[in-house]
């Protein structure tokens, strides 16, 4: 997207989502495209605004059309033309669609002013560069084009003549002046890891697994959105720990022990393996009812702190609440978090929780 | 001013510069006139954003371009629609081509655009454009881009809305009809006030004045003297005036960057207002021409299909409304037929056989040369009411149709030649949007501006006309009325800076008759 009309583009968002004081906003409607995918109709959302102006009412209007029919018959109202196509086939319906999880992910971004994930520190994430390509009439000072600049004011002042040899002095005016532009170019170079470990011991109630899928699949849609080519780890755990596919993480049921030092010792296993810290931003979400194998806390406490904090841009820990056991782990790494800034804890009792607990995540900015 | 200044590589690859070159051959062959013409090739998201801009990629900012973008891409998005074309009416004319598309696509928009580049150069209502729109344009981007950086975007922002909720009260004729003297910001020759009116009074003696003069008499001479002068004093605007923008701009106590502001909407609502007055013959015109080049001489055997698929989906016949394309083309062969075999005149209309008159031909050939004549000195009401003819619509399937109250949509009204003409020119006249004037920019005596929305049967949406009410008064700054017609009954809508009213208006009065009295 060009620079002028992403600008443009994003004004009319933000008046359409009320983020902006408009009188318009009682102009905005929620329109609709009627598209196609496959065999079946999808509704795609169109907001406009209508800037209102002089104009006749409905009634007593008409128009022109052309084909067959007597008159009297009813006539689809023009600008709904295509939607009584759909209704003369059987079973015709419309999808409610295509809110891409990109603009979702922008509106939650809005919506919660998350903080961007801007890592600090020697490797950043890069996704897109600019490359200055073009030159413009406008722009900041610092990217003034001199030669350019230079020549163009030589011109003028040669083509006016007030240029004199004798004493050459060029003396650029506003118009003379040219600057930089620039194009953003993507770089497919990925650099950061997201390792997303969930307990899916017995004591883990369904409810309890679907706010830590939400929230995964939340935070893990808000990074995709910014950052292409993350490469993502999950891991579930009960009294073992296993790497599985995304598909699985989200939707696989197990039951027994707990021993969250087994997500741990794999999850740094996988970084020293795969995503050396050098090389890689990692970031690494824990979710867990708290409710872990006592003999094994101090065991998780020293992975903790010893082997994956040194290497992780963030570490989140968030535990649902549970009708079983004590959540204690949360105090145990509560106490961790002084003086660390790459260490955040989260309480989610139930689903009305999961934004804020994104945010308690993510708000660090790292 | 071209896209060169801006990041996209927009160079004309050279088997798409060889297709220009032989295309234009083409075209030129067949006598069409056109201003050098450049084109240039963009993908299909900067397309669109051009297309956002109306064609100017240097316009001025605002948020509606940004929505008009989102439309375009999403419908390209989801394959409903894609741009082939698009052409801008300057000297020299750019045209920007999709690089995505196929060939023989390129070929035919080609021959496209130089049909619309030939209108452009050649109707007569194009003569007053601004043929360095694209310089034009970008200097209102930086004088509007410049105020947003004195006065703050979204000063800025809030006045463009304004503005671009009035930008069709404009008078699009009198750029060719001189209505009234231009008005000069240096004419300080103010009139002298006459003071007070004062009765004839007769030379007396102090003793006798009393009898000589009445006072009574006086008085009434005096206020009968007054009423006279009043009558005959200017009205402010002197005829009730189309142009609403221009009154504004005159009169209104804008600050300078304001009255700026609303000069740039209401030029550019000038240089777009032909594109809109001649959509069916521009597009009729071009479609003619690309048809008869490709079909003539470009295409190339293996291309038919594709050619075809294409031109079809354009002309396709819209059962809902008038598809401007399909109703321009068509209408052109009609009148290069008629006129080719004579069908045309008092013979020709006389005729009572019905057999003669559909074998008529009197080999004239003249169709060519009408074809040209018709693109040059008609605009889209007066090619209409010229040329459409019942024979024309019934085998255009045409049919009018009308908004039904009861059942709150559109039924079929009737196949009647008479209807659907009037249907159809009702929707071009003033652009299918109501007629409204200034009347009074004193009205009442109190500063007050009288607007008059000429009734023709349709009234107003009557929501939108009391927000468009509010935007006026903002830059009029002293109450704004608009007469109309609310359910069938005159009335006055008033909006006074904090609150509408609205008053039926009774025959005591009524200030159309006062107006309509003072405007001779």
């Amino acid at each position: 997207m060009g620079q002028k009309i992403e600008r443009d583009y994003q004004r009319f968002r933000k008046i359409v989502r009320g983020k902006v004081k408009s009188s318009l906003s009682k102009y905005i409607t929620r329109g609709e495209m009627i598209g196609k995918k496959g065999n079946d109709l999808v509704s795609i959302p169109l907001p406009q605004i209508e800037i209102p102006q002089f104009r006749y009412g409905r009634k007593g209007t008409g128009g022109v059309g052309q084909g067959q029919g007597q008159p009297g018959q009813a006539l689809t109202p023009p600008q709904d033309g295509d939607r009584a196509k759909a209704g003369d086939q059987p079973g015709g319906h419309i999808l409610e669609v295509e809110l891409t999880l990109q603009e979702l992910a922008e509106i939650l971004g809005e919506e919660l002013a998350l903080p961007r994930i801007t890592p600090k520190g020697r490797k950043n994430i890069v996704t897109t560069r600019e490359r200055y390509t073009g030159i413009r009439q406008a722009g900041p000072e610092s990217l003034r084009h001199f030669k350019r600049t230079f020549k163009r004011a030589l011109r003028r002042q040669i083509a006016s003549g007030t240029y004199s040899p004798e004493e050459p002095v060029v003396i650029p005016i506003r118009e003379d002046k040219q600057y930089r532009s620039w194009k953003e170019v993507p770089l497919p170079q990925s650099v950061a890891c997201i390792i997303y470990m969930m307990d899916v011991s017995g004591s883990m109630t369904e409810e309890q697994k679907e706010i830590v899928r939400i929230e995964a699949f939340w935070i893990d849609t808000w990074i995709k959105a910014h950052y292409k080519g993350v490469e993502r780890v999950y891991i579930i755990h009960d009294a073992v720990a296993q790497e599985v596919d995304e598909h699985t993480f989200y939707h696989t049921r197990e039951s027994g022990g707990t021993k969250i030092s087994s997500a741990y010792d794999l999850g740094d296993k996988i970084i020293q393996k795969r995503y050396p810290p050098d090389d890689w931003n990692i970031y690494a979400f824990h979710f867990s009812d708290g409710d872990n194998w006592g003999d094994d806390i101090p065991t998780c406490l020293e992975i903790l702190q010893e082997r994956l904090l040194p290497k992780l841009n963030l570490f989140g820990y968030g535990q649902v609440e549970s009708p079983y056991g004590s959540g204690e782990f949360l105090d145990y790494v509560k106490d961790l978090t002084d003086g660390r800034e790459n260490l955040v804890v989260s309480r989610i009792p139930d689903r009305e929780h999961i934004l804020e607990s994104i945010k308690e995540f993510l708000k660090t900015g790292r | 001013m071209s896209l060169a200044h801006t990041p996209y590589d927009t160079t004309l690859p050279p088997d798409l510069r060889a297709l220009q070159k032989e295309i234009e051959g083409y075209a030129r062959e067949f006598g069409l006139d056109f201003f050098e013409t450049i084109f240039e090739v963009l993908d299909a998201d900067d397309l669109n954003e051009v297309a956002a801009y109306g064609g100017f990629p240097t316009r001025y900012p605002h948020w509606s371009f940004g929505m008009a973008y989102e439309e375009l891409k999403k419908s390209y998005d989801y394959g409903l629609s894609k741009i082939y074309e698009m052409v801008i009416n300057n000297d020299p004319c750019y045209a920007y081509l999709m690089r995505c598309n196929h060939v023989v696509d390129q070929k035919l928009v080609m021959a496209h655009v130089y049909g619309h580049c030939d209108f452009f150069k050649n109707n007569q209502f194009f003569a007053h454009t601004n043929r360095k729109m694209m310089d034009e344009m970008a200097n209102h981007g930086n004088r509007i881009r410049r105020y947003a950086e004195k006065y703050g975007e979204d000063e800025i922002e809030r006045f463009l809305d304004i503005c671009l909720s009035i930008d069709d009260l404009i008078d699009v004729h009198s750029v060719a009809i001189k209505r009234r003297d231009e008005v000069s910001r240096y004419d300080f020759s103010i009139e002298k006030e006459d003071d007070q009116p004062r009765a004839t009074r007769f030379k007396s003696k102090p003793y006798m004045d009393e009898y000589l003069n009445p006072p009574e008499l006086l008085k009434a001479e005096e206020e009968e003297r007054r009423r006279l002068k009043e009558q005959l004093s200017k009205n402010f605007p002197e005829r009730p005036e189309k142009d609403v923008l221009l009154f504004l701009i005159e009169h209104a106590p804008l600050k300078g960057w304001q009255r700026d502001v609303l000069s740039i909407v209401r030029d550019e609502a000038y240089y777009f207002a032909p594109q809109a007055m001649t959509k069916i013959m521009n597009e009729g015109w071009a479609s003619y021409w690309h048809s008869t080049i490709m079909t003539t001489k470009a295409l190339h055997p293996s291309e038919v299909v594709d050619y075809c698929d294409h031109h079809c989906g354009t002309m396709a016949p819209y059962r809902g409304r008038i598809n401007p394309y399909k109703l321009g083309i068509e209408l052109f062969r009609d009148i290069e037929h008629r006129w080719n075999t004579g069908r045309f005149g008092k013979d020709y209309e006389e005729c009572d056989d019905l057999e003669a008159k559909r074998t008529w031909d009197k080999k004239l050939g003249l169709g060519r040369q009408k074809i040209f004549e018709v693109r040059r000195i008609h605009n889209d009401i007066t090619f209409i009411d010229t040329f459409l003819t019942p024979e024309f619509c019934q085998e255009q399937n045409y049919f009018s149709y009308v908004f039904n109250e009861q059942g709150q949509n559109y039924v079929i009204e009737s196949r009647d030649f008479q209807k659907i003409k009037e249907r159809l020119l009702f929707g071009l006249t003033n652009f299918g949007k109501p007629w409204i004037y200034v009347v009074d920019g004193n009205y009442r005596n109190r500063g007050e501006l009288l607007l008059r929305h000429e009734y023709n049967g349709i009234e107003l949406k009557l929501d939108r006309a009391k927000d468009v009410l509010v935007n006026i008064q903002y830059i009029w700054t002293r109450p704004v009325h608009l007469q109309t017609v609310v359910e069938n009954k005159p009335t006055l809508l008033t909006f006074d800076g904090t609150e509408h009213s609205s008053k039926t208006l009774g025959d005591s009065d009524d200030p159309r008759k006062h107006s309509s009295a003072k405007t001779r």
